[in-house]
């Protein structure tokens, strides 16, 4: 029984322990970030690894999943004799929710797991700790880049997923299933509202944030976790959890953006 | 790798992802920078709205000439005033009669106007007076079942 109790006890410590680590964590590089001197080249290069080489699986994702929802929606809508809703049942899905988690969640599986992985095996072969030494800060040097390139590139990646996605679902939707080119893309104009758009965008900037964030803290307190494996294991470890818990994470932030945007008086 | 630098990478990327955003915002988000100029608001009061949302639709002889802009309750007169945006090459006379339609049975709702006769025109920020309100389907029917036993 007090076996029970202890278990209990400790994981709940545990958990609070990381949450305040990774919030302390957050805050200290925000802090550290608009200290001068700034250096642009680093975020330059962060953006090519988080956003640019990301562009073939937002691609390549977006196609299908705008070419899906048009599927499933022409299927449900072509009972009711409302085909012309098509446009506007593809964009409102892909700006308000599609488009901004399934690009965080394919950001998370292409870049989140190599920053977490890169920065535990810094921390693991005791870089970081070298770069203290030099009286370079690692927060500074390391992170922030990193933070400042996820932020500029999941709205530019989410927003290529959702033209994508639109050009795919056009592709069903018109060219197989013959709904009206006119009646696809006019539906979309005017079902799709400034404040859909302004959701999608908060959405990405948030996630954005929350993916790099969540990768670079776990990897960079690897020393800390309670399981207290360095080395190979302890990295391949701490990576699964930042790939699972970041997921978590987007997947809660966005029902939390999404009810907070959530008008009352616009509702339909 | 050798023939692209990362900069010229990471530029191309950023200025796709502009032009997607930019595709979506002014095709899609009705940012009026275009439009503000050569329109004009006109005001009218309904009994009853039920279902026309802000950004609907205006149609004159079915063409689609506006957009329904703020509606809000007057608490004095229990009524709802809803501000219209048209363009200003189209003149509405004093005596046009704004109704609440809908498009089809289960569609959205919007407002359609019908021109007047009069000589007198309604300036920008006026009122149309005629106005007819948004005919429930559910009213009529309880009217029917209720109504006709009598």
């Amino acid at each position: 029984m007090k076996r029970i109790l202890d278990k209990i006890g400790g994981d709940a410590l545990y958990f609070l322990n990381q949450a305040g680590l990774l919030t302390i964590f957050l805050f200290t590089t925000l802090q550290r970030m608009v200290m001068p001197p700034y250096r642009l080249f680093p975020v330059v290069k962060q953006i090519h690894f988080i956003g640019a080489r990301s562009m073939l699986v937002i691609l390549v994702a977006g196609t299908f999943t705008g070419m899906v929802i048009a599927l499933q929606f022409y299927n449900t809508l072509v009972r009711f004799g409302s085909v012309n809703l098509l446009g506007s049942a593809v964009g409102i899905s892909l700006i308000r929710e599609m488009g901004p988690v399934l690009t965080a969640l394919m950001v998370i599986g292409r870049a989140g797991s190599a920053i977490c992985a890169e920065i535990g095996i810094m921390r693991s072969d005791e870089q970081i700790d070298a770069l203290e030494c030099m009286a370079i800060d690692p927060y500074r040097y390391l992170i922030a880049p990193k933070i400042i390139a996820g932020v500029i590139s999941l709205p530019v990646l989410t927003f290529i997923f959702i033209f994508i996605g639109i050009m795919g679902g056009y592709l069903v939707g018109v060219l197989i299933f013959g709904v009206g080119e006119g009646a696809y893309f006019q539906g979309m104009y005017d079902g799709v509202l400034w404040s859909d758009i302004q959701m999608g965008l908060v959405k990405s900037l948030v996630f954005g944030l929350i993916i790099v964030w969540i990768a670079s803290a776990k990897g960079f307190l690897l020393h800390l976790d309670r399981s207290g494996a360095y080395g190979a294991e302890g990295v391949s470890r701490i990576t699964t959890n930042a790939v699972v818990l970041s997921s978590i994470a987007i997947l809660f932030a966005d029902y939390l953006i999404s009810a907070l945007m959530h008008e009352p008086g616009m509702a339909s | 790798m050798n023939r692209f630098s990362i900069e010229t990478v990471v530029g191309l990327f950023l200025v796709l992802g502009l032009a997607a955003f930019s595709f979506i915002a002014v095709k899609m988000g009705d940012i009026g920078f275009f439009h503000d100029r050569d329109r004009y608001t006109v005001t009218a009061r309904f009994d009853s709205i039920s279902g026309l949302k802000e950004g609907a639709f205006i149609e004159m002889a079915g063409v689609r000439v506006g957009t329904v802009g703020k509606i809000r309750f007057d608490n004095l007169d229990y009524e709802a005033v809803v501000e219209m945006s048209i363009p200003n090459e189209i003149e509405l006379q004093e005596d046009s009669i704004a109704s609440i339609r809908t498009n089809g049975i289960i569609g959205d709702k919007f407002i359609k106007i019908s021109a007047g006769g009069a000589d007198e025109l309604i300036p920008p920020g006026g009122e149309i007076m005629e106005t007819e309100s948004s005919i429930s389907l559910e009213e009529l029917i309880s009217k029917y079942i209720f109504e006709t036993d009598s």
